[in-house]
């Protein structure tokens, strides 16, 4: 025989991150799936991941630079500016909302099949990635637009993509979790979402941020993140806070060892919960 | 000699359910007091609970409650085992753990292979994508690689019968097609322990046939060891070697098919009956109530077995001349049997009540579901009182003999008593004439 399964209560398997890798497959399947099926009977389609950051720009740049008289990183085109800041924060809001509802959406393949269920949420970050990586397409047309020219940052740029992977996987494993158990947190994520909009420096620069409360403001790991894509994308143009990048980092790692555990904690009994 | 492939020990699950206790014993009214008072006790239990990261109970009593306690039994390779028992008994908990996507609350499962489960066809299916990217689909969620299926796609779709629609949205399938693709991408699994959940409920009586058939098919000839779950006591007998009575969380019998099923069919006591309430207003000859005297509990029939069916028929005002007709339809809505009481009867000329017994001294119905249609008259062409349709369903079953035979309803609707007569001979000119 090749491989004995025991089940036991309170059995943390072993072997958990081994099946993680076991299920590979199933994980590259339920990307697609969730890929294929997410414009199917739309009609613009793909389009609908380009439009809503571009009207977001667009409403930003007005309150916050023309309205209000933000100032921009330098002399850096508002917009330009508004929209690097939108390419990791969709990436870490549309990540977030979609994995959180994940588990609830696929109950019934919950309560009828085995396999590790961190591959549910992990699948639908990357349908924010792809949706990523259409919007960073947008962005470099936006460039030459306004003939902007990035430098050797850019080279960077993966890095703060993983930061920002990290930062939205942690709390979307916890409330994933706990929204199985309290799907009251169904209508608390869209809030976190649309307050941490304006919580983080997506629609102005964090200059604007006094410099006391400044490495506060940055235990949002988001800050670190939107900070980190500027200072690549912008060129020199915006400055990068050191302090505040570390910081923020380090919460978004523990959220992720916490989003984990608690995760960990909790799967075992999702199939009794849905 | 087969080894052990599945052993179960003292396998025990306890479920938390929550009840609403109302507050009865105080007062006939609620007062908001003390409805706001409850509700904040619960909100401070659940966020207890939550806290302590434990399962948070709707209401505001909870109570134990064990889906299965002590349960423990072993496999062989190669062996095909029924689960048997009323709804509650604790058998989808018990394909539940064994499959892994439950935890056991005591007791120990050790598995020496791998195990599919065919739990309710069509989980994982996605209603938006083609039937092509569906059996992609679902044949990795059951643990698949993709060069298992690629490997095996031809064989799925051809076990399906979908070749036409494979580029159509499943959305767009009819409910049979949908359920013949599920379960031929998962009968085309090649698990060493297959899980079979009451799928055999499902599709047309040829695609069950199918269904049983291949099932049949992974089992003997490919040596695979099969756990079903089934409330078709036929299929059961058919397909299992062995057969588990699961009895409010404990196996009640573990032995063969026989056994298990006459001990299943013995309890309980639901009987084959219409009963119409009773209403002063009618005054018009009705049938009050119809009664189905089977071998078994449940209604629940044994081939073979004498069988008495009873009506009772209240005439308030007399008729000129009772004739009462019955059919007994099997599951195909085909009448199998007509019988009529008509010639010379006297029954219903005084005002009153009259109980009609018609017996059958030996039923020798095919296995299947049947029920009745009957009919109050009054001759010639005279008025009809009363038809009744789809009343008294009841089940024959065949539950010894069955492994050399398939005893199935499509079979046929009846069976008479025969003899067979057999002669050898050597001068083939004598044995055939011309």
């Amino acid at each position: 025989m090749e491989d004995v399964i025991v089940i036991e209560p309170g059995r943390h398997e072993r072997n958990y991150w081994l099946d993680l890798w076991r299920y590979r497959e199933l994980f590259r399947v339920l990307a697609w799936r969730d890929l294929a099926v997410r414009y199917k009977q739309t009609m613009i389609g793909v389009a609908w991941t380009l439009i809503r950051p571009l009207l977001t720009m667009v409403v930003f740049t007005v309150i916050f630079g023309r309205i209000a008289k933000l100032p921009s990183d330098g002399d850096v085109p508002y917009p330009l500016m508004v929209f690097a800041g939108m390419l990791p924060w969709t990436f870490f809001a549309t990540g977030l909302s979609e994995a959180s509802n994940s588990l609830v959406n696929n109950a019934n393949l919950i309560s009828k099949v085995y396999f590790p269920r961190m591959i549910v949420p992990a699948a639908t970050v990357i349908v924010a990635f792809v949706d990523f990586l259409i919007t960073f397409a947008m962005l470099v047309v936006l460039m030459a637009w306004y003939r902007f020219l990035p430098g050797w940052r850019m080279l960077v740029l993966p890095g703060f993509v993983v930061l920002a992977f990290v930062a939205s996987m942690g709390p979307a494993l916890w409330i994933t979790a706990l929204n199985v158990r309290y799907r009251d947190f169904r209508y608390v994520i869209p809030f976190i979402v649309q307050f941490g909009l304006y919580v983080s420096p997506v629609g102005f620069s964090s200059i604007v941020v006094p410099e006391e409360w400044r490495l506060l403001y940055s235990m949002n790991p988001m800050v670190g993140v939107i900070d980190g894509f500027r200072w690549c994308i912008l060129g020199g143009q915006a400055q990068l806070y050191l302090p505040g990048l570390v910081a923020g980092a380090l919460v978004a790692v523990f959220f992720l060892w916490f989003g984990i555990h608690r995760f960990r904690n909790t799967e075992r009994s999702f199939a009794d919960l849905i | 000699m087969p080894d052990v492939i599945i052993t179960v020990e003292n396998l025990s699950k306890k479920y938390l359910v929550g009840h609403k206790s109302g507050g009865r014993s105080r007062s006939n009214y609620t007062a908001l007091r003390d409805v706001i008072g409850r509700e904040i006790h619960n909100v401070a239990r659940k966020t207890v609970d939550a806290v302590r990261g434990r399962q948070v109970v709707q209401g505001d009593e909870v109570e134990e409650f064990w889906a299965l306690k002590d349960v423990g039994f072993e496999v062989k390779q190669g062996e095909v085992v029924g689960i048997i028992g009323r709804n509650g008994a604790g058998k989808s908990t018990l394909l539940k753990i064994l499959s892994r996507i439950t935890e056991p609350t005591k007791g120990r499962v050790i598995l020496r292979g791998r195990v599919a489960s065919l739990l309710e066809v069509g989980t994982g299916f996605h209603p938006e994508l083609t039937g092509r990217e569906n059996i992609f689909l679902n044949g990795a969620i059951l643990g698949m690689t993709r060069r298992e299926i690629q490997k095996k796609f031809d064989e799925i779709v051809a076990f399906a019968e979908v070749e036409k629609f494979l580029d159509t949205p499943v959305k767009r399938f009819s409910s049979g097609m949908y359920v013949r693709l599920a379960f031929a991408v998962a009968a085309h699994l090649e698990p060493e322990i297959l899980v079979v959940d009451e799928v055999l409920a499902v599709g047309d009586t040829e695609f069950q046939k199918k269904c049983l058939g291949k099932i049949d098919e992974v089992s003997r000839q490919e040596g695979r060891t099969v756990l079903f779950v089934s409330h078709n006591l036929a299929a059961v007998a058919e397909m299992a070697d062995r057969a588990l009575l699961l009895d409010t969380g404990s196996v009640a019998v573990d032995s063969s098919v026989t056994e298990a099923l006459s001990t299943y069919l013995s309890k309980g006591a639901r009987k084959a009956t219409y009963i119409r309430p009773f209403d002063h207003q009618i005054s018009s000859p009705h049938i009050a109530r119809v009664e189905i005297l089977t071998s078994d509990p449940n209604a629940v029939h044994r081939f073979g077995e004498p069988l008495e069916i009873k009506f009772w028929i209240r005439h308030p005002r007399p008729m000129l001349h009772g004739c009462f007709c019955f059919q007994i339809f099997n599951q195909f809505q085909t009448p199998v049997i007509h019988s009529s009481y008509y010639h010379g009867t006297t029954f219903g000329n005084s005002p009153g009540c009259s109980v009609l017994v018609c017996r059958f001294p030996r039923l020798l119905l095919n296995v299947g579901h049947f029920h009745l249609r009957t009919w109050l008259q009054e001759p010639p062409g005279g008025d009809i009182y009363e038809t009744l349709d789809g009343i008294c369903y009841f089940e024959v079953v065949r539950i010894s003999e069955t492994q050399f035979w398939g005893w199935r309803p499509e079979v046929c609707a009846y069976h008479d008593q025969h003899a067979w007569i057999a002669v050898n001979t050597e001068m083939v000119a004598e044995a055939i004439p011309d």
